[in-house]
């Protein structure tokens, strides 16, 4: 039984690793900002979720502890990913795209990174925007 | 994002410092009691169980403690979600969660295979456009986050009024298929779980 148990463990442990060392490697690979940021909002989630899982299964089976915390940290990780995501491409989006660039919104007049409200915002006033590169 | 609704001054939160409107709805339900001991059940019972996963092991006085909180946490944090929408059956966000997590683990390996073998010149990275049918903020930011955790696919920004969501493709070499998966296959589930 522990045994079984030992190589799930190793498995997942595996498993968390590669996709780790993928996501990783993705943000060397790809070519821009925009895409970069697949890498890590998704291999990552699938690594870290196999570490955890490895976790609580070595607490559970191995050290017959019952353990929550881990399903906690996806939890809160698969909240947080997204919004951390999103802020990365908004933040993007702000210092080197032109919103000719982007296709028009579907009834709206723009975007909301680009829109009225926008000029107001402290996140878009704060520094100077560095001089676009071509 | 925008639109989260101004903080209440500190120091004088809970059901007093409630907006006139909200405060009025809540007398106007039936069994007002129990609607103002428990306005929201749901959240009641998430934060007891995030409390009893965070200390880890049973014991009586941490449930006591658990259900003190599920009682005060909704009770103080009222005037901040007003207009709540109802969220419908147990059974299909359980069936919604369970697709997502299927797909999420798909997506990390199509997003592996693309990292590891795709040619970079083969790569097709392209904007799309979403049109929204979902209305309330709840079910938008829910399917913003799904789209971000799924194949190939980041959301970007929302429009100035809510009406469309400005998705990035990894690789898309057909964009209209992307989109199609997105409104049948998240989309509508979560248009019947918000009504």
């Amino acid at each position: 039984m522990t045994g079984i148990a030992e190589i799930v463990v190793a498995l997942l442990l595996i498993v968390g690793g590669a996709f780790g060392v993928v996501g990783s490697w993705g943000l060397v690979r790809l070519p821009d900002p925009m895409t970069r940021l697949h890498a890590p909002t998704k291999a990552a989630t699938l690594g870290v979720g196999s570490v955890l899982m490895a976790s609580m299964a070595h607490s559970w089976f191995l050290l017959g502890r019952v353990t929550w915390h881990e399903l906690l940290i996806a939890i809160f990780l698969f909240l947080t990913a997204p919004v951390t995501g999103l802020f990365i491409a908004k933040a993007h989006m702000h210092l080197s795209w032109d919103k000719r660039e982007l296709p028009r919104p579907h009834r709206d007049d723009d975007w909301a990174t680009f829109g009225d409200s926008a000029a107001e915002s402290p996140m878009v006033r704060a520094p100077d925007p560095p001089p676009r590169s071509e | 994002m925008t639109r989260a609704p101004a903080p209440r001054p500190a120091g004088a939160p809970g059901a007093g410092t409630a907006p006139p409107a909200a405060r009025a709805r809540r007398r106007s339900r039936p069994g007002s009691l129990v609607r103002r001991l428990l306005p929201h059940p749901g959240l009641s019972l998430i934060v007891a169980l995030v409390w009893m996963m965070l200390v880890n092991r049973f014991a009586w006085g941490s449930l006591v403690f658990a259900a003190v909180l599920g009682l005060i946490v909704p009770v103080m944090t009222a005037p901040y979600w007003p207009d709540r929408p109802r969220v419908g059956s147990p059974r299909r966000i359980a069936a919604y969660v369970g697709i997502v997590l299927i797909d999420i683990a798909k997506a990390n390996i199509a997003v592996a295979r693309i990292v590891l073998f795709l040619p970079k010149r083969d790569l097709r990275p392209c904007w799309l456009t979403v049109p929204l049918d979902l209305t309330t903020p709840e079910a938008i930011t829910v399917l913003a986050a799904t789209i971000t955790l799924t194949p190939g696919t980041v959301s970007c920004d929302l429009s100035e009024d809510g009406h469309a969501l400005l998705v990035h493709c990894l690789h898309a070499p057909d964009p209209a298929a992307v989109l199609d998966e997105i409104k049948t296959r998240y989309e509508a589930r979560l248009k019947e779980i918000f009504r």
